[in-house]
């Protein structure tokens, strides 16, 4: 099977890793993976900041970087999301694409989603010898109904130890700009995060997106938490 | 009514400095959620009448002059009068001279939020009538001269011993420390305001056009003392609250106290039909209905924001909302508060006071999977976000921010010439700590700026032997 790796602005520029470990466990599945180098940024910043025409031409480029892929993979719910349920609304006065976005939008998977839904995978040899909270980030379970499939993930890896996080589908508290604009609220948010993934002793907290991690790393980091921030894609690397 | 922008991020912030407001309004907040959660759970058709609540709603919105004027005809075929009122000063001068023709001017009212959003009772009480509120919460923040902070917990940011405290200055009564004996105060108190009030003002749960008959959902049993004690009762609406049919009403009393209080049904549903008839032991003898628009005729114009028209009011959204458990309603400087009140507030108020309120939400999404009657409340926030942008409101930092990004994004070539000297500047950032500008700045407030990469991942695009080791 051959898949388009979209690997996010956030994890191409400062998350490198992340995107290896994406090539690395769908290589291992059998995958072929290919990335569009044209790729860049699918518009989410631009679009949720109220700049909707800049998104939208960052849509409009995405749209055409992808065209001709089988299916689209990213290690992000919340890029997917923002391809899958709002690029329809961006373009929306975009008439001669709407078929064109509404396709992308059914072949655009968040990582976890496309092991387990698409190549029904749970078990992708993976070994982590460690315990493990997992936090749920909003877009990919609200946004995109991910739910179990990250949880069937992890129990499958070897050696770890899931600790359940209590309030794990409460917000991290990063909304993007909404981090900046309202830092006080957003740390509010993120010392209940952390004080929540601290309650279980885990040694690594996991997500399906880099920009909830990057803010629940830099929290952990500023109160000098031991506590590592992986995505979920480096853990099912791990062998 | 001109109004002063509303600074939502000082207002949270000043609500973030009270470190037990956000403890003690979250107890409450997470009690709702608990509630709500296994009686919504275990209707096996939630998803569906959820869906079909939301198209019956938006039909109707787009049938409304049909609607309220059948509603209109039965409720005077059903002996009651019908005033229709165009905005909330309009509302109230109605209202005030109902009041006022009377010899007994003391005025008894149940929770309406439609009331508040007005301020009836400084109107009421201009025109020389008592106003009393009788909900419980409402009473007391009336007697503190408060505003509700919570949509139907309009007193949750109050202790109980702020309670105590309060209703003793105000009742000469002992200070009480339990919460049954203090209730018990309030009652008495209330009752014979009750005796003696000769005008009952409700606002209404739904209007059911086909028979003319207002649902009132309570829990106190206050409205419907309300709407039965006095002799005449005046009810006010505003016009969003029609539904078509009395065979709906079953739909929405199935989703409304179950997202609103985690109740499968409320204390007291009263139906309401016109006045007191021939015969009849008790009731009002004349039965009034004030519907107003108040700014909702342009939102129903609207076809993109027209669907928060669809607000039951049943406050679930702020009860998931992250930022308004840390914030309390008042921080959004008007009665609707929570992430329906950032919508509609920018709506009734303008963008230019209230264009704030929009941004106030990490778009978590938990507000719109909750909503009973599946409005799409992250997408309004977003829509309401572009026309903040595109009507100018955005600082000219976050401007040239997202300007700057789109502009090396438009470009994979672009982005490969910027991209390292960004890393060249985060890891002086890094080694040096020197302060940074906006947004980073603000960053840096609460966590720490994530290591920077010794290069992207495009560069190191096609690795060979990836696979084996991280």
């Amino acid at each position: 099977m051959r898949v388009a790796l979209f690997v996010t602005c956030l994890v191409d520029q400062l998350f490198p890793a992340v995107g290896e470990a994406t090539v690395s466990v769908l290589r291992r599945l059998g995958v072929d993976v290919q990335f569009p180098e044209g790729q860049t940024c699918c518009g989410q910043v631009a679009f949720n900041d109220g700049f909707w025409p800049e998104a939208a031409r960052l849509a409009q480029k995405f749209i055409e970087d992808f065209d001709d892929s089988d299916a689209v993979v990213a290690p992000s719910g919340s890029c997917v999301a923002m391809v899958r349920e709002f690029y329809p609304v961006l373009l929306r006065d975009e008439s001669a694409l709407a078929d064109r976005v509404r396709a992308l939008g059914r072949r655009t998977y968040e990582l976890s989603e496309f092991l387990v839904d698409v190549l029904h995978r749970e078990d992708v040899g993976a070994h982590f010898p460690h315990c493990v909270a997992y936090h749920a980030s909003c877009h990919g379970l609200r946004g995109l109904h991910v739910t179990t499939q990250p949880l069937r993930l992890l129990a499958a890896v070897r050696g770890l130890e899931l600790r359940p996080l209590p309030g794990v589908e409460e917000c991290c508290g990063f909304g993007g700009m909404f981090s900046v604009k309202f830092a006080a609220l957003s740390g509010s948010m993120l010392d209940a995060k952390i004080g929540a993934i601290e309650s279980t002793g885990t040694e690594v907290v996991t997500a399906t997106d880099s920009s909830c991690l990057m803010h629940i790393a830099g929290g952990l980091s500023r109160r000098n938490s031991p506590v590592r921030a992986m995505h979920l894609a480096e853990i099912l690397a791990a062998q | 009514m001109r109004q002063d922008r509303i600074d939502f991020v000082h207002n949270s912030e000043r609500a973030l400095a009270d470190p037990t407001l956000h403890s003690s309004v979250r107890r409450a907040m997470v009690r709702f959620r608990e509630l709500q959660r296994p009686v919504i759970g275990e209707i096996e058709e939630w998803q569906a009448l959820r869906e079909y609540a939301h198209r019956v709603k938006l039909h109707t919105l787009s049938h409304l002059d049909q609607y309220l004027e059948q509603l209109e005809r039965q409720i005077v075929a059903a002996g009651g009068q019908v005033h229709w009122v165009r905005d909330g000063a309009q509302a109230g001068r109605v209202i005030a001279d109902l009041a006022r023709s009377r010899d007994d001017r003391t005025v008894v009212k149940s929770k309406s939020m439609t009331s508040e959003e007005i301020e009836l009772n400084q109107v009421l009480e201009a025109a020389g009538c008592e106003v009393v509120e009788t909900d419980l919460g409402e009473y007391l923040l009336q007697l503190a001269g408060d505003r509700p902070a919570h949509i139907i917990a309009p007193a949750v940011h109050k202790s109980k011993d702020a309670i105590a405290k309060l209703l003793a200055e105000k009742l000469g009564v002992p200070v009480y420390d339990d919460a049954e004996r203090l209730t018990r105060v309030a009652r008495d108190a209330l009752r014979r305001k009750f005796l003696a009030a000769g005008v009952g003002i409700t606002g209404v749960n739904f209007a059911v056009a086909e028979t003319g008959t207002i649902v009132v959902v309570e829990n106190e049993g206050n409205a419907r003392l309300t709407t039965s004690l006095p002799r005449v009762h005046i009810a006010l609406m505003g016009i969003e609250k029609v539904i078509p049919r009395l065979a709906d009403l079953g739909v929405f009393l199935t989703l409304l106290p179950r997202a609103a209080t985690g109740q499968r049904m409320s204390s007291y549903v009263s139906l309401l039909t016109g006045p007191r008839r021939a015969g009849e032991r008790d009731g009002p003898e004349e039965f009034h209905l004030v519907i107003m628009d108040n700014g909702r005729t342009a939102i129903q114009a609207d076809p993109v924001m027209r669907e928060s028209l669809a607000c039951i009011r049943c406050g679930a959204c702020l009860d998931v909302c992250p930022v308004f458990e840390r914030t309390v309603g008042h921080a959004y400087g008007s009665v609707y508060s929570g992430p329906i009140g950032a919508v509609i507030t920018p709506l009734y108020q303008g963008l230019d006071v209230a264009g704030e309120l929009p941004f106030a939400s990490s778009l978590c999404g938990a507000c719109g999977e909750i909503c009973p009657v599946k409005i799409d409340l992250p997408r309004l926030l977003l829509e309401l976000r572009a026309r903040v942008v595109q009507a100018g409101g955005a600082s000219w930092a976050e401007r040239l921010f997202v300007r700057g990004w789109v502009a090396t994004m438009a470009r994979s070539g672009r982005l490969r010439l910027v991209a390292p000297i960004v890393r060249l500047l985060h890891r002086a950032v890094a080694r040096t700590g020197i302060p940074l500008p906006y947004p980073f700045s603000r960053w840096t407030q609460f966590r720490e700026l994530p290591p920077p990469a010794r290069s992207s991942f495009r560069e190191r695009w096609p690795f060979a032997a990836v696979g084996r080791r991280r």
